[in-house]
């Protein structure tokens, strides 16, 4: 097919500077320009929001047939035939003429702005500008930088009104909570009166700002542009994997910036990720590893704490012995090494990266998995059967809100409590803690709607089924734990019903702790092995490469702990995990930390349950590492090092690889390349990563890969392997179809397989298969009792944890224990919003603050996990199926 | 020429009942609609277009034609009035609204009928409560008689006519920031295109915007006949239309005239109308057709009142808005007080118009005050040209609206005609500053 | 007072109900706030938001656009002289400057006793009435320095009955009888009109 012919189907020829070029249908001029090398100046237009045309330095002379004109490259759409000048004397008149409009009113105090040095309007200036000011008039006059909200301030005298920032905040955000205020010369942002910015979203404004108008108090004055050295990097404050730039001077983290990625995160980022860059230089960090003397932790040199932490675990009775909890803050390299090490070397099973609060493995990595853009895709309907995605990962929460507002995407919420999705959902219904399954039958219409089931009217429950039904294509359901205080079967069984009903479903785990999935894939869980395969399955393809293997399925985090409690855990080893804080019942992770005969930690800063370790190694943290990561969808992407880590604090691979060494067994890793290489050569779904990550997208790697593995017999290396047919050590059939992969391979890889050549040294025997889901029935709660509360315990975006309580800007944010209530529920209690209430189970009782929440269904108390006083966890029992509560008045 | 075409809209304005229902009635009132409701909504637009009537409310395009423009097949479609009258000079609408209201509401009942429309917006200047007071009385027994709302007089034809009223800001009367208006929002301009609001308006459904005085022409063309309506007038400016004469003229006022034929020199010296210049002075300029428009002097009091040929002269009839400067006018002070409007009155969404017009003003408001540099005027027809790109007329603009470019139309004409009166203000201040004795202080070391 | 009264919530809900989007009703509502308190107070502001369902900052930015709005307290009567080009041709600078002195205050101010604010505004639709002026909105036309001045102390003295307090607007309510109601027109309604599609024109 001709050139042009190619242009008539797929694009729109358009002239640019009299050059022809293929626009892309419904392109706009600015973009298509872009895209093919002709940069056109711009203030308002960002190319992730709605154009609105007002700043009109994108003017240029475009020419539709009738004439030039002068025209807003950011609103007008490539046309047939259309003619743009975007370096004529008109264009560049009206340029330089909207420059100077600009700067009339602009400040001239560039040395003192933060922006100075990498702003938009001083480029422009320098790159456009006319040079001496004809502007001999006084300029506006604002007061100094007043803050919106707790982590911006706002300088309106530095305003170019771009609208940049309140579009984001109240069409990509959904909150719209500063404005343009006044009129015409006088138009300013602004909130309304003592009504503060407050977004979780709020730092996408400062970097979108074209001018330093707005500053995040977190960087202000701190580092010069010019200064900085900036790489590529994946945000590990929650597991969505937003891809940021780490902004570092001195060898001091800075700043992080959220990169436009397509399959992620579109270049937002949430505060608590964003402002997290105040963990890695926080006051808390560990230097230096800690041993426990006769008055505490003390620091130690590294050859005494990794001896006593190589001792503890030789000494250790059997490997049942030891318990594993933690990992899923570290890098896939890490989590890899820790598996290796005690799972490969000291063979127990005893592993566990979730503490109580996740899903089980099988249910993460064995449902069929939609990626984030599959279910965002334009039209789709989605079943969101998890926690606040608003509070847990936020930015999944700006894709799914695009999803419903801007692609007629049709959301459904099963949920104990209404959430920040709520106002965006087709349908909500909120089923009573503990019988969402029941719901979700109905739903599904595996089971008929006669009347009200689990507290929701038959009304809620038809418009829920009919928008369900609506769907034209499979479903996706977004999946994970609403609640803490309701047992994770709830979710699976709910899980189970929508396969059983609709197997087409597809599913995007809602699990929030930042690499909790690429820890999963590590192996780091009971009854698993690295690469997504069962210990049953995999013990005898790992049997090459690890020098031992458990004999049986270990105990994930309860199990551990109640073991622990019962005295029967030797060594309780702590990935960077505070069970005293994060396991859903309190009572039972002090129990289980107090029975452990010794505790050893690992981490980057001392937490409640490090403190009672007996040995805690330092640990470099993020942006302190290179390494790779996995998000929830299973796609992996890069983790880069920028600073040097502090002290002598070093990388987990390395204090495990170290560990081993005393142990008598050597892991293999010199580099963290090494362990990746080791990960791309054996764990099935990694196969050939590090060749992906090494070919260098972006967008990072959705994995498992298109791959072929090929062991060549003659060099005593071959079996093919292909990631659907597992090919046995059967010569003849290996031979043939080593002959096919040659010649696709010599074809310049035309189908995107990517060869690797393993050594048959580390693998033998057949690949084994993936996870499977297994399934389980509806469980059956226990029968509503009139006089107590089902309590909901759900996480806000802000709250005790290590990593917000290690940003200053963030600490303060966490709200506090409260207890909300439908204040239908006000009177007969004889309780009042803003009032005290005791909520009581049998084992403990709280003081807290009431909240009326019209949001909360009638005999329901929500409560919000690890806050500061009155937690949530000493209520919740890990053996119970839900939690029931009284509440009285506090005296 | 002066002729004795009958007074359309304004027939009834010398009735003391002009304004109520029964008064209404008694003069005819409401028998367009039932005549209409007999034609059909097809010949009921035909007629329109026969009449070719322009629009009253500025830019003058035929009704009938804007009306073809909302695209086939696309429902709902919403009536828009634009009522919002602020054009300096411009003093019509108001009277319309608040002396024949019925009127007005029979010609919205027309004008959705033959366009097809179910809901209409009759959106009133602020500033205007006795007009809003009259239309919402008239609404209201219109009602009650079923001439509004559903099933208009037992037909099949229902449609609700809503009243709503701005809070003060001139660029709501332009017709995409008056839907931003009615939306609730700011009254910023959209960008046209893709926002005409034919195709995509009010809930970005194709929407029409009338002013009032056109649609005030509706039941007489129905009545009468879109053929009658084009026999007054002339060939591009059928009809009559009313003009509104201030400034320094003997008998300033409001008349309605045979649109096209009558001449400027009539409607400002004919003693029927504006009855000459105050004290017999002789003619500085006049502004044609609102604040907006490039003025016109002595050499342009023959044209006549029509479109094409004001246009042509480089100016336009606008809002049908005269004011006549005499020989006493400041040249400077009058463009002063124009761009200053201009610039307090910019919605603030395009960077020329907001920093351009203010800047315009500030200039000016200096030589007025007596620190006019030498550089100054080149300076305004700079900042000027980078507001509406070569000064032309219609204008080029580097705005989204006309609103930014409507500051440089005063500028260009005084300067064009005037500028050594400005020139002389400059001199005159810098002559002032030199005489000013220069004391010398001691240098001091702080520079 | 501060948020809207319950008869003004029940008016409020009657205006909402003839939109077809809620934020349609944002300026009407906001007129009906300064019509009970006469400015804008941010209680009432925040109230409309929660009416019409958009936060406040959102309603501040509408309110804010208009210059009849007023967010601090005005006087009873808001008295405003024109001056553009019609009026200023017939002397209304000067008349400005007059009521300047006569109310000894400027544009912008309101007097000590709260009874009067003063302000200088662009064209009223009345320029053929020149120089002329607004109180409270209600027009005085071809007003001289001593018609002023005896408007001042009618104003005072209590005399121009017909003069109310500042945010009162039209007097007369729209009312829509429900029995007469032809309904609002919602964006999504995409059904051709049934008079045009019983004349055979729908697929016009
Ligand atoms: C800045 C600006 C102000 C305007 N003000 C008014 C106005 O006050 N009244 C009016 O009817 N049209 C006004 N218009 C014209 C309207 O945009 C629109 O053309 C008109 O209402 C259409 O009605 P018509 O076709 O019946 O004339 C204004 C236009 C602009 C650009
Ligand atoms: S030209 Fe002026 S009034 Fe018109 S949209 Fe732009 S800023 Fe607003
Ligand atoms: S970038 Fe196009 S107008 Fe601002």
């Amino acid at each position: 097919m001709a050139e042009s012919d190619v242009t008539q189907i797929d694009g729109v020829a358009v002239e640019i500077n009299g050059v022809e070029v293929i626009a892309h249908k419904g392109e706009l001029l600015i973009d298509a320009a872009e895209r093919t090398g002709t940069y056109i100046p711009r203030f308002c237009y960002h190319e992730r929001m709605k154009p609105v045309g007002m700043c009109r330095m994108c003017l240029v002379e475009v020419d539709t047939g009738r004439g030039p004109a002068l025209q807003p490259s950011c609103m007008i759409e490539c046309t047939p035939g259309m003619k743009a000048d975007t370096e004529s004397a008109i264009t560049k008149k009206a340029q330089d003429g909207i420059l100077e409009f600009l700067l009339a009113n602009h400040p001239l105090d560039c040395p003192v702005c933060d922006k100075g040095g990498e702003c938009p309007l001083q480029d422009q200036t320098m790159a456009y500008g006319p040079g001496e000011s004809r502007f001999v008039e006084e300029k506006r006059h604002k007061e100094k930088p007043i803050p919106i909200s707790d982590l911006v301030l706002l300088d309106r005298e530095r305003c170019i009104l771009c609208d940049r920032c309140t579009r984001f905040a109240k069409d990509v955000a959904g909150d719209p909570l500063i404005h343009f205020i006044h009129r015409g010369n006088n138009t300013e942002v602004n909130t309304f009166p003592d009504e503060p910015f407050a977004s979780y979203f709020s730092g996408n404004t400062v970097q979108i700002c074209p001018v330093g108008a707005l500053t995040a108090s977190t960087y202000r004055f701190k580092a010069r542009p010019w200064d900085l050295e900036t790489t590529e990097s994946t945000c590990q404050t929650c597991s969505v994997g937003c891809r940021i730039s780490i902004d570092s001077s001195r060898d001091q983290v800075q700043r992080f910036a959220g990169v436009d990625i397509d399959p992620v995160n579109w270049g937002w980022l949430c505060d608590k990720g964003r402002f997290s860059s105040q963990v890695v230089t926080s006051e808390a960090r560990l230097s230096e590893p800690l041993v426990r003397d006769n008055s505490g932790l003390v620091p130690a040199k590294w050859s005494d704490a990794l001896g006593r932490f190589a001792t503890a675990l030789d000494n250790a009775s059997s490997a049942q012995s030891i318990g594993v909890i933690g990992g899923s803050r570290l890098t896939n390299e890490d989590a890899y090494a820790w598996s290796k090490l005690f799972k490969g070397v000291l063979a127990t099973d005893n592993v566990d990266a979730q503490l109580g609060d996740g899903l089980p493995a099988h249910v993460v990595l064995g449902l069929p998995a939609a990626t984030i853009d599959e279910v965002c895709a334009p039209g789709g309907t989605v079943l969101l059967l998890g926690p606040d995605v608003k509070e847990e990962l936020p930015v999944l929460f700006l894709r799914l809100r695009h999803a419903a507002v801007e692609d007629r995407v049709t959301l459904v919420e099963v949920s104990p409590r209404s959430t920040g999705i709520t106002s965006l959902a087709a349908a909500s219904v909120h089923p009573r803690p503990g019988e969402t399954a029941d719901v979700v039958a109905a739903l599904m219409g595996t089971t008929s709607i006669n009347g009200e089931i689990a507290g929701v009217s038959a009304v809620e429950l038809e418009a829920a089924r009919s928008a369900l039904a609506a769907a034209t294509g499979p479903i996706t359901v977004v999946l994970g734990r609403a609640s803490l205080a309701e047992s994770a079967s709830v979710t699976v069984a709910a899980a189970s019903a929508i396969l059983a009903a609709r197997p087409d479903t597809t599913f995007l785990s809602a699990l929030r702790r930042s690499n909790v999935r690429g820890a999963l894939d590590m192996g780091l869980a009971p009854g698993l092995l690295p690469g997504r395969v069962t210990l049953e399955d995999g013990a005898e393809w790992y049997s090459e490469v690890w020098p031992a293997m458990p004999s049986a399925t270990g105990l994930d985090t309860e199990g551990i702990l109640r073991a622990a409690a019962d005295g029967r855990i030797d060594v309780l080893v702590l990935l960077g995990a505070d069970p005293l804080s994060d396991f859903p019942d309190a009572d039972l992770a002090e129990r289980g930390l107090t029975g452990a005969r010794t505790v050893l930690a690992v981490d980057t800063a001392l937490n409640s349950s490090s403190k009672r370790a007996d040995v805690v190694l330092a640990a470099a943290g993020f942006a302190e590492k290179a390494g790779t990561t996995t998000n929830i969808e299973g796609r992996v992407s890069t983790l880069s090092q920028r600073v040097t880590p502090p002290g002598t604090s070093r990388a987990d691979w390395m204090l495990a690889a170290e560990v081993s060494t005393r142990l008598g067994t050597d892991l293999g890793f010199e580099s963290f390349a090494d362990v990746l290489a080791e990960i791309s050569a054996v764990a099935p779904a990694y196969l050939a990563l590090d060749q992906a990550i090494a070919e260098g997208s972006p967008d990072g790697v959705l994995l498992p890969l298109d791959v072929v593995v090929i062991i060549d017999e003659d060099d005593d290396d071959i079996v093919i392997v292909d990631e659907t047919v597992t090919v046995s050590e059967d010569g003849a059939e290996v031979d043939v179809t080593a002959d096919v992969v040659a010649e696709e391979t010599d074809a310049d890889d035309a189908e995107g397989l990517i060869e690797i050549v393993a050594d048959d040294s580390d693998v033998a025997g057949s690949m084994p298969p993936f996870v499977q889901y297994t399934p389980i029935d509806v469980v059956v709660s226990p029968p509503v009792d009139s006089y107590s509360f089902r309590l909901v315990a759900s996480r806000k975006l802000y709250d005790q944890g290590t990593l917000v309580q290690s940003a200053p800007s963030l600490a303060p944010l966490a709200p506090g224990s409260t207890v909300s209530l439908n204040p239908w529920e006000f009177d007969r209690l004889g309780v009042a919003a803003g009032g005290r209430a005791i909520v009581r189970t049998a084992k403990a009782s709280v003081n807290v603050t009431v909240q009326s929440d019209a949001g909360v269904p009638r005999g329901v108390a929500a409560m919000i996990v690890n806050q500061a006083d009155g937690r949530v966890s000493d209520l919740v029992s890990a053996d119970e199926l839900v939690a029931e509560v009284r509440i009285e008045t506090a005296p | 020429m002066i002729t004795d075409a009958p007074r359309i809209i304004t027939s009834r304005f010398d009735n003391a009942d002009s304004f109520t229902l029964a008064g209404y009635e008694a003069t005819g009132g409401y028998q367009a609609l039932r005549k209409a409701l007999s034609m059909g909504p097809a010949a009921v637009a035909d007629e329109v277009k026969t009449a070719t009537l322009l629009g009253r409310g500025g830019a003058g395009f035929p009704a009938g034609v804007k009306w073809g423009l909302a695209p086939e097949n696309v429902w709902p479609r919403y009536l828009v009035v634009n009522g919002d009258e602020s054009e300096p000079g411009t003093y019509k609408d108001r009277l319309l609204m608040e002396r024949d209201p019925h009127q007005l509401v029979e010609g919205v009942l027309l004008a959705c009928y033959a366009i097809g429309c179910g809901q209409a917006f009759l959106y009133v200047r602020g500033e205007m409560p006795l007009a809003q007071e009259r239309i919402a009385a008239a609404l209201n027994d219109a009602y009650a008689a079923g001439y509004v709302g559903k099933n208009i007089l037992g037909s099949d034809f229902s449609v609700d006519v809503v009243l709503s009223w701005g809070a003060g800001a001139y660029i709501v009367g332009e017709e995409t920031a008056l839907i931003e208006s009615l939306e609730g929002n700011r009254g910023m301009p959209r960008l046209k295109p893709p926002y005409f609001p034919a195709a995509k308006g009010l809930y970005m459904q194709p929407t029409i915007v009338n002013n009032v005085e056109t649609l005030s022409n509706l039941p007489w063309i129905v009545t009468n006949g879109g053929e009658a309506f084009a026999a007054l007038g002339a060939e591009t400016s059928r009809g009559t239309r009313m003009f509104a004469v201030s400034g320094h003229v003997k008998n300033p006022g409001v008349f309605e005239v045979e649109y096209g034929v009558t001449t400027f020199r009539d409607l400002i010296f004919a003693p029927q109308y504006a009855g000459g210049i105050l004290g017999d002075r002789t003619l500085k300029a006049f502004i044609p057709g609102g604040a907006s428009a490039p003025w016109f002097f002595e050499e342009h009091l023959d044209l006549p009142l029509e479109k094409v040929t004001v246009d042509r002269a480089g100016s336009m009839l606008g809002s049908g808005a005269v004011v006549v400067m005499d020989e006493t006018t400041d040249a400077v002070k009058a463009c002063l007080r124009v761009v200053r409007f201009f610039a307090r009155e910019s919605c603030g969404k395009c960077t020329p118009c907001r920093e351009g017009t203010t800047w315009l003003e500030n200039i000016l408001q200096r030589i007025q005050d007596g620190y006019g540099r030498p550089t100054d005027l080149d300076l305004l027809l700079d900042v000027s040209d980078n507001i509406s790109p070569g000064i032309a007329w219609p204008p080029k603009q580097t705005t989204i609206c006309p609103l930014g470019p409507s500051a440089v139309s005063p500028i260009a004409s005084a300067l064009q005609r005037f500028r050594p009166e400005f020139e002389a203000r400059i001199a005159q201040a810098q002559e002032a500053r030199n005489s000013i004795p220069v004391t010398i202080t001691k240098a001091s070391s702080h520079g | 007072m501060a948020r809207l009264t319950n008869d003004n919530v029940e008016i409020a809900h009657e205006i909402i109900g003839r939109y077809p989007r809620p934020k349609s009703a944002l300026i009407p509502l906001l007129h009906l706030a300064q019509e009970q308190d006469g400015h804008l107070t941010d209680e009432a502001m925040a109230h409309i938001g929660e009416l019409v369902g958009v936060s406040s900052a959102e309603v501040l930015g509408t309110a804010s656009f208009y210059e009849m709005f007023k967010m601090e307290t005005v006087g009873r009567y808001m008295v405003n002289i024109c001056t553009n080009i019609s009026c200023q041709l017939r002397g209304g600078e000067e008349l400005l400057a007059h009521a300047e002195k006569t109310l000894g205050i400027r544009p912008g101010q309101t007097t000590s006793d709260g009874l009067f604010t003063l302000e200088d505004v662009e064209c009223i639709a009345a320029c053929t009435e020149a120089p002329c002026l607004q109180v409270n909105y209600r027009y005085e036309h071809r007003i001289s320095n001593e018609g002023f001045d005896q408007l001042v102390n009618d104003l005072r003295a209590g005399r121009r009955s017909d003069i109310p307090s500042h945010g009162v607007l039209a007097q007369v309510r729209q009312h829509i009888p429900e029995d007469r109601r032809a309904g609002v027109v919602a964006p999504e309604d995409k059904a051709v009109p049934v008079w045009i599609a019983a004349a055979g024109e729908g697929d016009k």
